[in-house]
């Protein structure tokens, strides 16, 4: 750097310092704006993993929220819809939750009674839950809950397949 | 036996490395030339070594030996060469060996590559480099043991995840992202040294840049070949879905991609110094904050393996390295203060800065809408994720904002011009935009996003094509005497934007111009979708040698023409309980037909079927494709330093000896 423009820099020095205040100021204000606006997009587009039982408690929340709902399909309650695709069927936990699932659709390859299953969709206030999208179970990890435990949520979710739009085999 | 040698070979690299660290910040603090040549010495060490390692492990495969602990979690004798080499990569152990690899091959070639001139800094970016490797080593060595040696060897092996072996695009896409991931340690190092020499001159700069760019142009290929193997392969009809792990790749293009435009301003204008630094130090922050996501099992995808201490350990020297980082900017930023000025006004240096925030912005937003479910459930133990439409919603605008600053940016001059010269360079490139959303609005697009990108995405195309077209006008205008110089760089730029200018066009239109229909159908039924017939003429099983299948036949027609039989297929894998679908796809310039097996029953010949129209999804590949062309010009090694001729005078003029 040439010398003739040291005094120049010792001036823009302390003007800087003081700019520096003022800018930082700025940026945390942008910066607090963007965050309030993403967190406000989140809230509107969260994805819930429920049970049947958490479903339940959740009352007036669940009606038009994106829920995952994980559960096991009632033995005896597969009702094939009148028309090709569609499907009726009550999901249940381990702690004696229990919905009605009514899914659009063409069901899954592996899809049966007593597999485990996340549908996802939303509850209706008719008081049944509307699935969009049908996941079932990947046999060779997930393995069926024992009496009196309950189905782990994560352990479902990593093991569920066939969920179009979603990556998760 | 081979396992105790595999061992042996990965502690020697910890070995190699963590001496070669040691040696190297000595050597940096003390600028002691016999050091820096034993830090070299070590480096190449660590390279050979874990290179060797990896080359045990293959052979180990290939036998398959099963009395070496990862052979035998993931080997067997009946699955195919390839599919038993790729196998390196497919599980948790051995993708740490592979980055341990990928890790050595950039170290030994950024090593191989520097100079006595470099003396100032390089020493420091080897320090941090063999840091790196010395701890992905003590994983090797410790916790992820790919090498551990099984007492009594299974007679066969389960072979590698039936996903990971249902399509070659699996060979392709690891390699690529490793090579990218893993590179932006290089850039890392030395931004870590410009800090701790307290100067980015002209030299390192240029170094830098170029090993920026290496894996920012594998990252590019990586994202989008596991777009393109997601779609070829999973089934669902599309080839993105915000998924954390893709997240987790796309984190670090975006800053990497913010960096390599900001170093284009620290070398005009010897401006935003330090804010380059901070942005390569970002970007090596978030390919470990990917890997820890990835590699963790802290989110359940094709990518995550199962839960270890591995994922842990890794959280650990993310935290160390961010803390490092975070000092090392505290203290010494202010040592890369600006020489030169950001004159205010509409131009291109303007223009770069806005897409540097716009960038920004979009890597924060696509950040929080990746770990907020990972706080939640760490925080309240409630299981959720973030929905689609978050990132639609809040992405679409900012890409759409990125595509205009790349049309704008490039017509504009460098610095302030005057109103006409302004106007000018503007207003021509207009003709492209309304051409193509003219296209598209004959094509029957509705959106107003989809228009609106088709309209940017012209403007762009043209500015890129007319500075493309300007050097070589030149050219066969003037006599060979005089031959006006081409900027290589100035070239890859414009080829790199029109690559992406045409995986934008491919993501609006394939976005939100398809079609999708799921039906279920018996033997003889037909359906239309598009302006197809599609008709199930019968399902076969299949066996092959590693599988067995179902394979639908599906004959597909076009005003009453046949074109084409298409079989998708479910594959039976004898590891695994469940049926892995393989869609069909089958492609013209214009638009996809994607059919995907729901279910098939072969005793009674129904299926279920998904199928759809996805039109120009192809541009999305043919785009990356091209983006890659671009930046490999740029890396091509100079004939002769080329003096950049568009560049206006400035005060960081004399830091910049030549163009490449």
């Amino acid at each position: 750097m040439s010398g003739t423009r040291e005094d120049s820099v010792a001036l823009t020095v302390s003007r800087r310092r003081r700019n520096r205040w003022l800018a930082l100021g700025a940026v945390a204000v942008a910066l607090a704006a963007v965050l309030a606006f993403l967190l406000a997009g989140l809230g509107e587009n969260l994805v819930y993993y429920w049970g049947p039982t958490e479903l339940r408690a959740a009352g007036d929340r669940a009606i038009g929220a994106t829920i995952r709902l994980g559960g096991q399909v009632v033995a005896g309650s597969v009702r094939r819809g009148g028309s090709v695709s569609g499907i009726e069927f009550d999901v249940a936990d381990r702690k004696g939750g229990q919905v009605h699932v009514k899914a659009s659709g063409v069901p899954p390859q592996m899809f049966r009674e007593g597999i485990g299953v996340v549908v996802e969709g939303t509850m209706t206030r008719a008081g049944y839950f509307d699935g969009q999208r049908l996941m079932v179970s990947h046999g060779s990890e997930y393995r069926t809950p024992r009496e009196g435990e309950d189905v782990d949520m994560r352990q479902l979710i990593k093991s569920t397949q066939g969920l179009a739009g979603k990556k998760e085999p | 036996m081979t396992a105790a040698l595999g061992r042996y070979l990965i502690l020697l690299s910890l070995l190699a490395a963590t001496a070669g660290a040691l040696v190297a910040f000595a050597s940096a603090a003390r600028r002691n030339d016999t050091g820096w040549r034993w830090t070299r010495r070590l480096a190449y060490a660590y390279a050979a070594a874990i290179a060797a390692a990896n080359a045990m492990m293959i052979w180990a495969l290939l036998r398959p030996d099963f009395s070496v602990g990862y052979v035998a979690t993931v080997g067997s004798r009946s699955v195919p060469k390839w599919v038993a080499v790729v196998s390196l990569w497919s599980s948790l152990e051995g993708s740490i060996l592979f980055w341990g690899f990928v890790l050595g091959v950039y170290l030994a070639a950024a090593t191989w590559r520097s100079h006595a001139s470099q003396a100032e800094y390089l020493p420091w970016a080897s320090g941090v480099w063999l840091s790196t490797a010395a701890f992905f080593s003590l994983l090797l060595a410790g916790p992820a043991q790919p090498f551990a040696t099984v007492p009594f060897p299974p007679s066969d092996g389960p072979g590698p995840n039936a996903l990971l072996q249902n399509h070659v695009l699996m060979a392709v896409h690891p390699p690529f992202l490793y090579a990218g991931y893993v590179g932006i340690t290089i850039p890392f190092g030395l931004a870590v040294a410009a800090l701790f020499a307290g100067r980015l001159g002209a030299g390192l700069l240029r170094t830098l840049r170029i090993w920026l760019l290496v894996p920012w142009t594998f990252l590019t290929v990586a994202i989008v070949l596991g777009g393109w193997w997601a779609y070829e392969v999973l089934g669902w009809g599309g080839y993105w879905a915000w998924d954390p792990v893709e997240n987790a790749s796309l984190l670090p293009w975006l800053t990497a991609t913010a960096a390599l435009h900001s170093a284009l301003l620290v070398e005009r204008r010897a401006v935003l110094k330090g804010w380059t630094v901070s942005l390569v130090i970002a970007s090596f922050l978030l390919t470990i904050l990917g890997t820890f996501m990835t590699r963790s099992g802290v989110f359940n995808s094709v990518h995550a393996f199962t839960q270890s201490p591995i994922g842990p350990a890794i959280l650990a020297f993310l935290a160390l390295a961010t803390v490092f980082s975070l000092v090392l900017l505290a203290w010494r930023i202010d040592a890369l203060a600006p020489e030169g000025r950001l004159e205010p006004g509409l131009s291109r240096d303007t223009l770069l800065l806005l897409g540097n925030l716009l960038l920004i912005v979009f890597a924060f937003t696509v950040l929080i809408g990746t770990v907020f479910p990972l706080i939640v459930d760490a925080v309240r133990h409630q299981q959720m994720s973030v929905g689609r439409p978050y990132f639609d919603r809040m992405v679409v605008p900012l890409g759409v904002g990125l595509l205009i600053l790349k049309g704008l940016g490039p017509a504009l001059p460098w610095r302030r011009s005057s109103k006409p010269t302004l106007l000018g360079a503007l207003l021509w490139p207009l003709v492209g935009a309304v051409l193509a959303a003219g296209v598209g609005l004959a094509a029957g697009a509705r959106n107003a996003w989809t228009l609106l990108t088709l309209f940017f995405a012209g403007y762009a195309a043209q500015v890129a094509l007319r500075e493309l077209w300007r050097p070589v006008s030149q050219r066969l205008s003037r006599a060979s005497a005089e031959r006006p110089r081409i900027g290589r760089r100035r070239v890859a730029a414009h080829v790199v934007h029109l690559g992406a200018v045409v995986v934008f066009v491919g993501v609006a239109v394939s976005s939100t111009m398809g079609v999708s229909k799921e039906v279920a159908l018996s033997k003889g039924e037909s359906f239309a979708i598009g302006h197809y017939t599609l008709t199930f003429a019968g399902a076969d099983v299949v066996s092959e040698a590693h599988r067995e299948a179902v394979v639908a036949r599906v004959d597909v027609a076009q005003d009453g023409r046949r074109l084409a039989t298409m079989a998708p297929r479910m594959n039976y894998y004898a590891s695994q309980q469940n049926p892995v679908g393989t869609p069909a796809v089958r492609s013209n310039v214009f638009e996809d037909l994607y059919l995907s097996l729901l279910n098939v029953d072969p005793s009674r010949q129904t299926l279920g079927l998904h199928a759809l129209v996805n039109p120009m999804v192809g541009w999305i590949w043919a785009g990356m494709i091209v983006m890659a062309l671009g930046a490999g010009v740029a890396l091509l090694p100079a004939r002769r330093p080329l003096p950049d001729n568009g560049r206006a005078g400035g005060a960081s003029d004399a830091d910049v000896p030549d163009a490449r």
